[in-house]
C-alpha cells in the first residue's frame, strides 16, 4: 500500500516538474514573441514609418533628419547569400545523406555521422575567421573583386548549414520502409534508379524540411556571415559584390545606438522581420510535413 | 471530449499570454525604477565602506589613509576603451577597496546605460543628444576629460603616405577612384567604412568631409578597429580610418596636408581629426564615480594616455 502511494506522489511529482518546465518554455517563448513584436512594431507606431518604405526602399539612414528606413538592401542580401548557400549545400548534404543511408549504410555511417557531430560543433566565429583569413584573399587573389562577397558569404553558409540539411535529410530517408526499397529492387530496378525514382520521391517532404531548416539557419546567422560579406549597402550584380544582411546590420548597430531611439528601434523592426521570416519557414514545414509522398 | 480538449488548450494558451504580458511589464517597468536605487547604493557602498576600512585599520598593505571605496561601472565608446581600461587598473592601486569595471559595446549603448541607470559612467565619442532623446540627454552630466585623435590609414602600397584635405574628402565621397590620381599607383581605391552610427566616422564626417556622408555602393563596412586594421591591411587599394590608439605597423597612417597624425601634433593644433571623449554620469557624480573622473584628469592618466596615443589631464587641458 505504502510503496504504492510512493509510487503515486513520485509520479505527480514528476508531472508537475515536467508541466513547470512546459509551462516555463511557453512563456519564455511567447514573451520573446511579444518582446520583439512591441519593440519592432514602435517604428511603425510611434515614429511613422510606413512599412512600405521599410520593405522596398533601400535608404537606410536612420540618424539623419528626416530618419530613412528601408530594409530592401538587407533583405536582398540575406536573400541572395543564403539562396546561394542553399544552391550549393543542398546537393553536397543531401548526397551525402543518400550515401550515408542507402549507399554504405555500414562505414560511410560511421564516418559520415562524425563529421556532421563536428561541423555542428564548430562555432560560427571559427567559420567566419577562417572564411575572412583564407576564403576572403583566395577569391580576392584567384577569382576577383575585393574577397568580399555573396561568393565568400555563401560557401561560408554552406558549410554551416551542411549538418543540419544532412542529418535532417538522412532521418527522412530512414524514415522509408524498407519495403518500398525492396520492391523496386524486385521490378529489376537499378540501385541508382531505385534512389532517384523511389526513394527520393518518397522522401521529398523530409529533404525539403531539410532545405528550409538550412535556409532558416543561414538567414539567421550573423558573425560569421559579418565577417565575410563586407557589409556594404549594395544591391550586388555579382557574386563578387559586397553585400549587407539582416543580421549584420543588427549586430554592426546595435552598440552604436540608444535604446528607445529610432536608430535602435528601426533594427528590432529588423528583428521582427527575421522573426516573421522563421515563422513562415514554419508553417511552411508543417504545411509539408502533412503532405505524403506516398500512401 | 475532443471539443473539451481544444476548449482546454484555447484557455492554456490565453493564460500565458496574460503571464508574458505580466512578465514583460515588470520588466520594462524595473527599468525606470532601476535609476534611483542604483544610485542610492553607489552612494551606500561608499558610505559603508569607509566603515569598513577604518575597523580594518590592523592589514597594512591597503594605504591607511585611503578610505575610499565602492565600485565604478563604464561602458560605451569602444574607441575609449583603452584608455580608460588602463586608468582604471591606475586607479585601483591607488584606491584598493575601489572596483572599476569598464566594459566597452559602443557609444549608443554607453549613453543608454548611463541614461538608465545600469552603470555609472557611459563613454561616448559623441554628444548624449545626438543619440538620445532631448529629455533623457538632459539628465546627463558631460564629463570631457580626455580627447582622441583619428587618422586615415591606408594599405602600405598604396603608394602615397600624404593627402591633402580635399583628396581625403574626395576619395570618401566616390570623386576619387584610382590611388593614381592623388600621385600613388594605378590601383582601384577601397573604400572601408564604419557603420553610420560609429561615433569615429561621425568625427571623421564632421571634421575632416565637411559634414558630408561617403559613398555607399562598392564599399565596405567594417562594425570595430579591429576587423578595419584587417581589412585594411589585406585588401589593396583599402582606405579607411581609425582612432589613434588603435593604429599599428600592418597598415600606414596617412599624413594630412603634410601633418603626421601624432599627439602632439593635435596638442600643437596643427592636426585637426580629433574629438573630445565623452564621460556622461546621471547627475552630478558622487563618492568613487568622483573621484575616478577627477583621477581622469590628473597627470597620471596624461602620461598613460600619451603611451596609448590618447590626451588626458594637462594635454587635454590646452586643448580647451
Amino acid at each position: 500500500m505504502n510503496t504504492l502511494k510512493a509510487k503515486k506522489r513520485n509520479e505527480a511529482f514528476g508531472r508537475f516538474i515536467t508541466f513547470l518546465c512546459a509551462i516555463l518554455v511557453i512563456i519564455v517563448t511567447f514573451s520573446l514573441v511579444i518582446f520583439i513584436a512591441s519593440k519592432g512594431l514602435t517604428i511603425f507606431v510611434k515614429d511613422g514609418v510606413s512599412p512600405i518604405e521599410f520593405l522596398t526602399s533601400t535608404k537606410w539612414r536612420t540618424e539623419a533628419n528626416p530618419p530613412q528606413v528601408g530594409a530592401l538592401t538587407f533583405i536582398i542580401g540575406s536573400l541572395v547569400v543564403s539562396i546561394f548557400g542553399i544552391l550549393i549545400s543542398a546537393p553536397v548534404s543531401i548526397s551525402s545523406a543518400i550515401f550515408m543511408v542507402n549507399i554504405a549504410p555500414a562505414w560511410g555511417q560511421k564516418l559520415l555521422q562524425p563529421v556532421i557531430e563536428l561541423f555542428v560543433g564548430i562555432p560560427s566565429v571559427v567559420y567566419g575567421w577562417i572564411g575572412l583569413s583564407v576564403l576572403v584573399p583566395f577569391i580576392r587573389n584567384n577569382i576577383g573583386g575585393l574577397g568580399f562577397s555573396v561568393l565568400a558569404g555563401g560557401l561560408v553558409l554552406a558549410v554551416m548549414m551542411f549538418p543540419t540539411i544532412a542529418s535532417v535529410a538522412a532521418d527522412a530517408l530512414r524514415a522509408i520502409p524498407e519495403e518500398l526499397n525492396e520492391a523496386s529492387l524486385a521490378l529489376g530496378a537499378t540501385r541508382w534508379q531505385t534512389i532517384r525514382r523511389v526513394l527520393l520521391p518518397a522522401a521529398m517532404p523530409g529533404l525539403l524540411t531539410a532545405i528550409i531548416l538550412g535556409l532558416a539557419r543561414g538567414l539567421g546567422e550573423a558573425l560569421a556571415v559579418q565577417m565575410v560579406i563586407g557589409n556594404a549597402m549594395n544591391i550586388p550584380s555579382s557574386l563578387l559584390d559586397p553585400v549587407h544582411t539582416m543580421t549584420s546590420i543588427i549586430t554592426m548597430e546595435m552598440g552604436n545606438t540608444a535604446m528607445n531611439t529610432l536608430p535602435n528601434d528601426a533594427l528590432w523592426s529588423i528583428a521582427l522581420l527575421l522573426l516573421a521570416i522563421s515563422l513562415v519557414f514554419i508553417l511552411l514545414i508543417r504545411f509539408i510535413g502533412k503532405k505524403e509522398a506516398y500512401k | 471530449m475532443k471539443n473539451s480538449r481544444k476548449r482546454w488548450s484555447i484557455l492554456l494558451v490565453s493564460v500565458m499570454l496574460m503571464l508574458s504580458l505580466v512578465v514583460l511589464s515588470a520588466c520594462s517597468g524595473s527599468g525606470d525604477t532601476a535609476a534611483p536605487s542604483n544610485d542610492a547604493s553607489t552612494s551606500d557602498n561608499s558610505a559603508s565602506g569607509s566603515d569598513d576600512t577604518s575597523s580594518n585599520g590592523s592589514s597594512e598593505e591597503t594605504a591607511p589613509a585611503d578610505d575610499l571605496s565602492g565600485t565604478v561601472t563604464a561602458a560605451g565608446s569602444t574607441a575609449l576603451q583603452p584608455l580608460v581600461e588602463a586608468a582604471a587598473a591606475k586607479f585601483m592601486e591607488l584606491h584598493p577597496n575601489v572596483m572599476v569595471t569598464v566594459q566597452g559595446g559602443g557609444s549608443g549603448t554607453g549613453l543608454s546605460q548611463v541614461s538608465d541607470g545600469a552603470v555609472d559612467i557611459g563613454n561616448s565619442d559623441v554628444f548624449a543628444e545626438e543619440k538620445l532623446d532631448a529629455d533623457k540627454a538632459k539628465e546627463l552630466v558631460d564629463h570631457q576629460v580626455v580627447a582622441q585623435g583619428f587618422t586615415a590609414i591606408a594599405h602600405k602600397d598604396v603608394g602615397v603616405d600624404n593627402l591633402t584635405k580635399q583628396q581625403l574628402k574626395d576619395i570618401f565621397l566616390g570623386k576619387i577612384t584610382n590611388w593614381k590620381d592623388v600621385g600613388g599607383k594605378d590601383q582601384a581605391v577601397v573604400v572601408v567604412n564604419r557603420p553610420t552610427s560609429s561615433g569615429t566616422r561621425a568625427t571623421f564626417v564632421k571634421v575632416a568631409f565637411d559634414g558630408e556622408e561617403p559613398i555607399e555602393g562598392n564599399t565596405l563596412t567594417e562594425d570595430s578597429n579591429g576587423t578595419v586594421l584587417k581589412t585594411v591591411a589585406e585588401t589593396p587599394g583599402a582606405i579607411s580610418y581609425l582612432g589613434l590608439a588603435y593604429l599599428n605597423d600592418t597598415v600606414m597612417a596617412l599624413k594630412l596636408d603634410g601633418i603626421e597624425p601624432t599627439v602632439d601634433n593635435i596638442i600643437a593644433g596643427t592636426y585637426p581629426i580629433w574629438s573630445w571623449g565623452h564621460m556622461y554620469t546621471k547627475g552630478e557624480p558622487t563618492g568613487a564615480v568622483k573621484a575616478f573622473l577627477d583621477f581622469m584628469t590628473t597627470d597620471d592618466v596624461a602620461e598613460i594616455a600619451r603611451q596609448k596615443n590618447y590626451i588626458a589631464g594637462s594635454d587635454a587641458a590646452k586643448l580647451k
